[in-house]
């Protein structure tokens, strides 16, 4: 796994046109030795090394705003003159060497896990669908309009020549395929996979002679107003992604309405639906029939939505993807799953859930 | 050694445990502020007063949500597939997570009436856990 983060790296600085010594920052999620190898992926400390980096700033840790989290970190560095160009990774080997929940089972539970895994709520799926039926309950969402974000998701993926399920799925196979936890099925949940997502952030006046015109981060979200536990979260038919969304409206003079795509994380098919609400592209409780038929979250529909294929059908790379997907519909460079019917010059962005939430609006410069 | 799966207590925790063990389910009450909570805190999360103390819960409650788990890999959960998982509201007003025993996953809904009941687990060397099952 440390490979595929030295070439997604490498792949990214190349990209932007710049070379490895121009990076002069380093940030990542989560960090080293964090809920398993295959779920950290490497130490930034491997990385650092591996490519001979001299950060003037690096961070790394899991305990930030969702998967995005060190996106910020990178963006409040580079707006703060402490580094000119971050190289920010999410590098992941749940593919071949498991997940969290798998590798917990080595020792026994110790602070405020011992108040969920003892009560055999063991895993993400577990705590999510929690959520989900309570979200079902107040709202009348249906297993059909849940089904329709993984359904979304594949037709997407068919173009996506990079993702690990292309074939089309029908709602027939959606609804028949196994339950995993009520009411998740196996297709609600994301595809663990090896792989590596880099990004670079740069300081706005870092930028002329790149490759890319830049993708203007217009505003981010991370706010968290609730007590930080599955089980405490008062709301359940949302999360933290309610006030990550609020805070990202409250810091643009732009609007929900102005948004040309959506990338929305989709660990599991529900938190495409909080994020959906948080960042007020549905109605509150609307996100059902928007999604139904799947018409509106097409490439040329109202809102196309997770156009890679999602982790659901792209796979699990945890969130990064998302935004390199934002990036390159921004500069037109996302091949097959391209949006054409209409110019892409706003893209938001969400990953995570439960208490660790976070979004970004990106924008073409001017 | 202990079960994976169970916890290891500590100076805040150890009370819900011991209470467990003789067959209490306790919540933390403020005594400053009359704040009723779940999940051990030193310090009122509310008024940070330290002024807090254990009560036992009268082990009522109803389903606030629920999910059954038809697929764990993970032992000693394989063999217990299905088993129902849910947040319960307590009657006097905290919610916890608890497993749902001794009902079929299809007699679970949203605001069933449950109680709780104890159960060892992990055999001699484990510890005792609350449940809860629907009301009798």
């Amino acid at each position: 796994m440390l490979s595929l983060a030295c070439e997604s790296a490498l792949a990214a600085v190349a990209d932007a046109g710049l070379e490895m010594g121009d990076i002069d920052g380093y940030c990542a999620y989560p960090g080293g030795l964090v809920g398993g190898a295959g779920f950290s992926g490497p130490s930034s400390y491997q990385v650092i090394d591996s490519l001979g980096i001299q950060p003037d700033w690096h961070a790394a840790g899991a305990e930030v705003p969702g998967q995005l989290g060190p996106v910020m970190i990178a963006a409040l560095a580079v707006q703060a003159g402490l580094a000119r160009h971050v190289l920010v990774q999410r590098t992941v080997a749940e593919s071949t060497l498991g997940l969290p929940a798998q590798s917990m089972s080595g020792g026994a539970i110790a602070g405020d896990f011992s108040f969920l895994i003892p009560f055999y709520a063991v895993s993400p799926a577990i705590w999510l669908a929690l959520y989900a039926t309570r979200y079902m309950h107040e709202y009348g969402l249906t297993q059909e309009q849940l089904g329709w974000v993984a359904l979304n998701s594949r037709r997407h993926a068919a173009r996506n020549p990079r993702a690990v399920f292309r074939d089309p799925l029908s709602m027939d196979e959606y609804l028949s395929s196994r339950l995993i936890a009520t009411p998740f099925r196996l297709y609600d949940c994301d595809v663990p996979v090896d792989g590596s997502t880099s990004v670079i952030v740069s300081a706005a006046g870092a930028t002329s002679g790149l490759r890319h015109q830049p993708a203007l981060i217009e505003s981010m979200g991370a706010a968290m107003h609730g007590r930080p536990l599955w089980d405490q979260w008062e709301d359940l038919t949302t999360t933290a992604s309610r006030d990550a969304g609020a805070q990202l409206w409250s810091r643009t003079s732009l609007r929900p309405q102005d948004v040309d795509v959506a990338e929305l994380y989709d660990g599991f098919s529900f938190l495409t639906i909080t994020w959906l609400e948080a960042l007020r592209l549905v109605p509150r409780g609307g996100a059902g029939a928007f999604l139904d038929g799947g018409v509106n979250t097409d490439l040329d529909g109202r809102l196309p939505l997770n156009t890679w294929g999602g982790q659901l059908s792209g796979g699990r790379l945890h969130g990064m993807a998302f935004l390199a997907e934002g990036c390159q519909q921004l500069w037109g460079d996302a091949g097959e799953h391209q949006v054409t019917a209409r110019p892409v010059n706003l893209v938001a962005v969400a990953a995570g859930g439960g208490n660790t939430c976070g979004c970004l609006l990106l924008r073409r410069p001017g | 050694m202990a079960a994976w799966y169970l916890p290891i207590p500590d100076s805040e925790s150890e009370p819900f445990w011991n209470a467990a063990a003789e067959g209490r389910l306790v919540y933390q009450h403020c005594r400053s502020c009359g704040n009723d909570y779940h999940y051990p805190r030193a310090r009122c999360p509310h008024c940070w007063s330290d002024q807090v103390e254990w009560r036992d819960a009268s082990g009522r409650g109803t389903v606030y949500t629920y999910s059954v788990v038809r697929q764990n890999p993970m032992p000693p959960f394989r063999e217990r597939v299905p088993y129902a998982v849910g947040i319960v509201e307590l009657e006097e007003g905290p919610r916890m997570m608890s497993a749902l025993v001794e009902a079929r996953p299809e007699d679970i809904r949203i605001g069933l009436p449950v109680e709780v009941v104890f159960e060892r687990e992990g055999g001699d060397d484990g510890m005792v856990v609350p449940r809860f099952r629907p009301a009798r």
